[in-house]
Order: C-alpha cells, then structure tokens, then sequence
C-alpha cells in the first residue's frame, strides 16, 4: 500500500498541462514506476470526452498496462481533473474506483492560476491522502545524490 | 493447466473466463475487462469463451469517475 508517490516535477507539470489543454472536458491518465518512484506519465483519452465525467478506453489502457510492463514497470497512479471543482474525490470518484492499491491524483483548476494537485486511495470506498513528494528528479530521489 | 495472466504464467483448473476470475479470486470482476489473446472479450460472453492451454489473457479494472456538483 503506497503512503506517498515520488513524482518528478516534470510529470507533475505535464498532468497539469494535460489538465489545461483538456479542459472544459476532464483530462485522465496513467503514471507508472517502482515502488513510490513514478517514472512515466502515459496520457490517455477521455472515453466520456464530458467536463463532469472521466472513463479510460479499455483498448488504451490494455496497450498501456502491457508498455508498463515491458518497461518493467507497475501501474502506481491514475490521474484526473476537475476542471471547475476542488481537489477531492467525488462520490462518484469513490464509487467507480475497483482498482485495489491504485492511487487516485486529482487535478483541481478551480482556480486556474493555481491547480492543486491531491493524491487519494479509495480503497472499499474510503478514503486515504496520499503525500505526492515532488522532485526534481525521482532518480535522483531514488539514489539519494544530486548529480549536475 | 498453464496459461498467462497480465504476463504471468498461472497453473488453472477454470475451463470458462468466468471460472478463471472465481478461481483467481478477482475483486469486483464484474468491473474487469479482458483481453483475450489480443481480442477484447465482451463482458456478456465470459461464462462461454474456454480458456485454453497456453492462452495470453489481460485483466483490468474499469477506470472512471467524475466531479459532484458544488
């Protein structure tokens, strides 16, 4: 069970974009990694393409579970926005989340100039903060040394 | 028998998709798709389609939510 993500401010940055550029419509997708280290962002579409709801493409996410393993990697993260709401889980957020383990990160851009970025487990319909550490680099984190 | 799930080799009994989620003790399955040697499955046909010796099968979970209104 993961109590925090590392995530590079680059990929933080790139969920944020992804989040503006999509907008009004929810934006969603995939981090991947080891451990608390993400590593990858993968950007998916949004198969409900609505400003309210979110729903990734099974054909999408296949292609993208079986990149994630070739990489060696695991699927940490899914990440959604509210374009217009707070940082929190909905109901529905709660409801719909089946993946056990999965860390839910929500993009808010309530205020646009400010997006704040939470991460969740939602487990059996509760829910847990998740601390997202943010680096400059996780493998720079990850070997605990900052190289030039 | 030896199949692959999500890239990893499992010794099954299950002769159906349905037996193999029971037979795997797969969370909330009714949320899961499946692709089955490259096809994805329809959900309605999971008590019908065999599984078979050797088959490649992906497992995942439905991703979705939304925003209340505030």
């Amino acid at each position: 069970m993961l109590h925090y993500l590392n995530i590079e401010r680059q990929i933080l940055d790139a969920m944020v974009n992804h989040a503006r550029a999509t907008a009004p419509v929810e934006a969603c997708g995939i981090l991947s990694g080891e451990g608390p280290y993400v590593m990858d962002i993968h950007i998916m579409t949004n198969g409900d393409n609505s400003p309210d709801h979110f729903s990734l493409l099974p054909e999408e996410q296949f292609a993208v579970a079986k990149a994630i393993r070739a990489n060696g990697e695991k699927m940490l993260a899914v990440y959604h926005s509210h374009p217009e709401t707070p940082a929190r889980p909905s109901d529905e957020d709660r409801r719909l989340a089946f993946a056990p383990g999965i860390v839910h990160i929500i993009i808010s851009l309530a205020d646009p100039r400010e997006p704040v970025v939470k991460g969740f487990l939602l487990d059996d319909g509760e829910v847990v903060p998740v601390s997202l550490l943010i680096s400059r680099s996780v493998r720079q984190a990850q070997d605990g040394m900052v190289k030039a | 028998m030896k199949i692959i799930v999500n890239g990893e080799e499992k010794d099954v009994a299950a002769t159906t998709v349905t037996g193999l989620l029971s037979e795997l003790k797969i969370r909330s399955p009714e949320q899961v798709a499946i692709e089955l040697n490259g096809d994805i499955l329809d959900r309605n046909a999971y008590e019908q389609t065999a599984v078979k010796e050797g088959d490649q099968l992906e497992f995942i979970y439905f991703m979705g939510g939304g925003h209340d209104a505030y």
